[in-house]
C-alpha cells in the first residue's frame, strides 16, 4: 500500500537560511506519528510545506498517491489534510461555532450538526456562541483543534495544540486524537511534550537544524545518542 | 429572503411614487445624488467591508462605467439599460484586472494599485478627444421620457432600481457560505485559505462585482449632468465617501453602508446648497476622523452598544 504522505527530499530556504535540508519521510494511512526536534528545527516549517502555507524550494510531496506541492492550500485541505497552529488563528470576528463553519463549508460536510458534535468533544460546547476573540489561551489551542476536525481530514496535523495545556487536558486532548485515529484519521503530532508524543506516537521522528537525526519508536528515540543531546539536553 | 424581496419592491414602488408627493425638480436630482452613493458605498463594503481589501480609487471605477457610457452613446446612441450594462462590464474587468494583478500579494498592494489606477485613468481620459478630452463634452437628453415626469425622475428611478440590486446582491452575499468565506480572509487569510477558503478567487471575485456596482452606478452619470469632464467625474470625492460612507455607517452588516450613504450624502447636499460643495470632501474627513476614533464599528456599532440584546 502507498504510504498517505510521501515528502521526498523538501527543502526550504530563508533567504540562505536553510530550515529545510532534504527531509525525507513516509507516513501511513492510519499512522499515529510523532514529530519533535529543539525550537527552530524546521517542524512547523515542514508541515507548512505540506500544508501548503509555504511552498517548497525543492523536493516533492505526495498526498495519497499524488504530487501536491504545486497545489494552493485549500485545494490541499479539501483533498484531506487539515492542521493546528502552533500560534492560533482564530476568525476573530466570528462566535465559535462560525469558525468550525468555515471549514465545514469549504471542506466538509456541510452538516450543522457536526460543527456542534466537534464542539462538543472538544469540550466547547458552552463556548458555541462566544466571540473567538474572547476566549482563553487554552480555548484557543482547542478551537484550531476543532477547525482543523471540521475540515473532515484524513490527515490531521497538530502542531504544539497542548502548549499550556493542564494535564488533566493533556489527557483529555489525547483522548479525542486517539478516537480520532481509531476512526481512520492518520494523525501527526508536534509536540514538546514529551510524555503526550511518547504516550500517542507509534513511530516518531527528530528534527535538528533542518535535517532528521533519527527515526523509530517512542523508545528507541529517547535512548538515541543524538536525540538526547540535540533535544533532551542530556 | 421573502421579507426582503417584499421590502425591495416597497423601495421601488415608493421611488417611483415619489413624482406624487414631491413635485420640486430638485428633489429628484439631490436624492439621485443620495441613491447614487448607496451602489458605490454598497459596493465598497463587499471587497473593503468584508474581506478587507481597500479601494482608494472608487473614482476611477466609477469614471470608467461613465465614460464608457458616454463613448458607446456617442458611436452607437445605446439605450441608457445597455450603457448601464456596458459600463458595469467594464469596470467589473478593471475590478478583476488589477484584482489579478494585486490580490495575490498583501492587501497594501491591492490599495495602492487602486490609486495608481485612477492616476492612470485620470490621464487617459484627460487626452482621450472622442470623449471630449479635458474640455469636457455635452450630452444631449432624450426629449421625451415615457411615463415619467421629467428625464431626473426617470434617472432617479434608474438609480433607485440600481441601489436595490446593489443592496440585494451585498445582502445575499452577506449571508450566504460567500460572505463566511470573505470574513474568514479578513480575520485570518493564512487559515481561511487552510479551512479550504479558495481565497483568490472569492477575493477576484468579490473585486469583479464591487467594481462591476461602481461601474452601473456611473454610467447614467453624464445624462444626469447632461455633460461630462474628467475633473467631476475622477473626484476625490467618490473615493473619499465611497470608504466613508461604510466605516461611518457600519462595515459588518449590509445596511450599515446604506444608513452611511443616506446621512453623509444628505449633508453633503444641504451643505452644497448652503455653504458650498467645496466643503464637502473635508466634512466627509473630518466626521471619517471622529467616527474612526469614536466609534470605529460605525453607527451600527454605536446602535448595538445602546441595544445589545438585539441580534441584527
Ligand atoms: N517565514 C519565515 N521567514 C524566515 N525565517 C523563518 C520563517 N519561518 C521560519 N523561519 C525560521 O526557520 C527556522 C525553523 O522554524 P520553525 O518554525 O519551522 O521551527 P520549529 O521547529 O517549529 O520551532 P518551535 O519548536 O519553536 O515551534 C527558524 O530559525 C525560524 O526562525
Ligand atoms: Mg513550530
Amino acid at each position: 500500500m502507498t504510504p498517505l504522505l510521501q515528502v521526498k527530499d523538501v527543502s526550504k530556504n530563508f533567504g540562505g537560511f536553510m530550515a529545510l535540508d532534504g527531509v525525507s519521510v513516509d507516513i501511513a494511512q492510519g499512522e499515529r506519528f510523532g514529530l519533535i526536534g529543539p525550537n527552530g528545527s524546521g517542524k512547523t516549517t515542514l508541515i507548512n510545506c505540506v500544508s501548503g502555507v509555504l511552498a517548497n524550494d525543492s523536493g516533492s510531496i505526495r498526498f495519497d498517491g499524488r504530487e501536491i506541492s504545486g497545489l494552493p492550500a485549500y485545494q490541499r485541505t479539501r483533498r484531506g489534510i487539515a492542521r493546528s497552529f502552533q500560534i492560533p488563528r482564530p476568525f476573530a470576528s466570528m462566535s465559535v461555532l462560525e469558525n468550525l463553519l468555515v471549514p465545514l463549508e469549504y471542506a466538509g460536510t456541510g452538516k450543522l450538526d457536526e460543527a456542534h458534535e466537534i464542539l462538543k468533544q472538544m469540550g466547547l460546547a458552552d463556548k458555541a456562541a462566544t466571540q473567538s476573540n474572547r476566549l482563553s489561551q487554552v480555548e484557543l489551542r482547542k478551537l484550531e483543534l476543532a477547525r482543523a476536525m471540521a475540515a473532515r481530514p484524513r490527515l490531521l496535523i497538530s502542531d504544539e495544540a497542548m502548549a499550556g495545556l493542564s494535564s488533566n487536558e493533556i489527557s483529555e486532548v489525547l483522548e479525542i486524537l486517539f478516537k480520532l485515529n481509531a476512526a481512520g484519521i492518520t494523525i501527526v503530532m508536534i509536540e514538546h511534550i514529551m510524555q503526550a508524543v511518547m504516550k500517542f506516537s507509534q513511530r516518531v521522528i527528530c528534527l535538528d537544524a533542518g535535517r532528521i537525526i533519527c527515526e523509530g519508536t517512542p523508545a528507541a528515540i529517547v535512548a538515541h545518542p543524538e536525540v538526547q543531546r540535540a533535544y533532551l539536553g542530556a | 429572503m421573502k421579507r426582503f424581496l417584499i421590502g425591495a419592491l416597497a423601495v421601488l414602488a415608493l421611488a417611483a411614487s415619489m413624482p406624487l408627493i414631491f413635485h420640486n425638480e430638485y428633489f429628484f436630482f439631490a436624492g439621485y445624488v443620495v441613491l447614487q452613493f448607496i451602489v458605490l458605498a454598497t459596493a465598497w463594503n463587499i471587497l473593503g467591508g468584508y474581506a478587507g481589501y481597500v479601494n482608494f480609487g472608487s473614482g476611477a471605477f466609477f469614471a470608467v462605467g461613465a465614460y464608457t457610457a458616454v463613448a458607446l452613446y456617442k458611436a452607437f446612441a445605446l439605450p441608457l439599460g445597455l450603457q448601464i450594462l456596458a459600463g458595469a462590464a467594464a469596470s467589473g474587468l478593471l475590478g478583476f484586472g488589477v484584482g489579478m494583478l494585486t490580490l495575490r500579494l498583501r492587501g497594501i498592494f491591492f490599495s495602492i494599485a487602486t490609486i495608481a489606477v485612477a492616476i492612470v485613468l485620470e490621464t487617459v481620459v484627460l487626452n482621450w478627444h472622442y470623449v471630449g478630452g479635458a474640455k469636457g463634452l455635452p450630452i444631449m437628453r432624450p426629449v421625451e421620457t415615457p411615463f415619467f415626469a421629467s428625464h431626473t425622475v426617470w434617472l432617479f428611478f434608474v438609480m433607485a432600481a440600481l441601489a436595490v440590486l446593489a443592496v440585494g446582491a451585498a445582502r445575499y452575499i452577506e449571508t450566504s457560505w460567500i460572505g463566511r468565506g470573505l470574513r474568514a480572509i479578513r480575520d485570518n487569510e493564512v487559515a481561511a485559505e487552510c479551512s479550504g477558503v479558495p481565497t483568490l478567487k472569492l477575493k477576484l471575485g468579490a473585486a469583479t462585482l464591487s467594481g462591476a456596482l461602481m461601474g452601473a452606478a456611473g454610467a447614467p452619470y453624464a445624462q444626469y449632468l447632461s455633460f461630462i469632464e474628467p475633473a467631476s467625474t475622477f473626484s476625490l470625492n467618490y473615493a473619499v465617501n465611497a470608504l466613508a460612507m461604510p466605516i461611518i455607517g457600519g462595515m459588518g452588516h449590509w445596511i450599515g453602508p446604506v444608513i452611511g450613504a443616506v446621512l453623509l450624502g444628505s449633508v453633503q447636499q444641504i451643505v452644497t446648497v448652503t455653504i458650498s460643495s467645496e466643503i464637502n470632501v473635508l466634512v466627509v474627513g473630518v466626521m471619517l476622523v471622529v467616527f474612526v476614533v469614536a466609534a470605529p464599528e460605525g453607527i451600527l456599532g454605536l446602535f448595538r452598544k445602546l441595544f445589545p440584546s438585539r441580534k441584527s
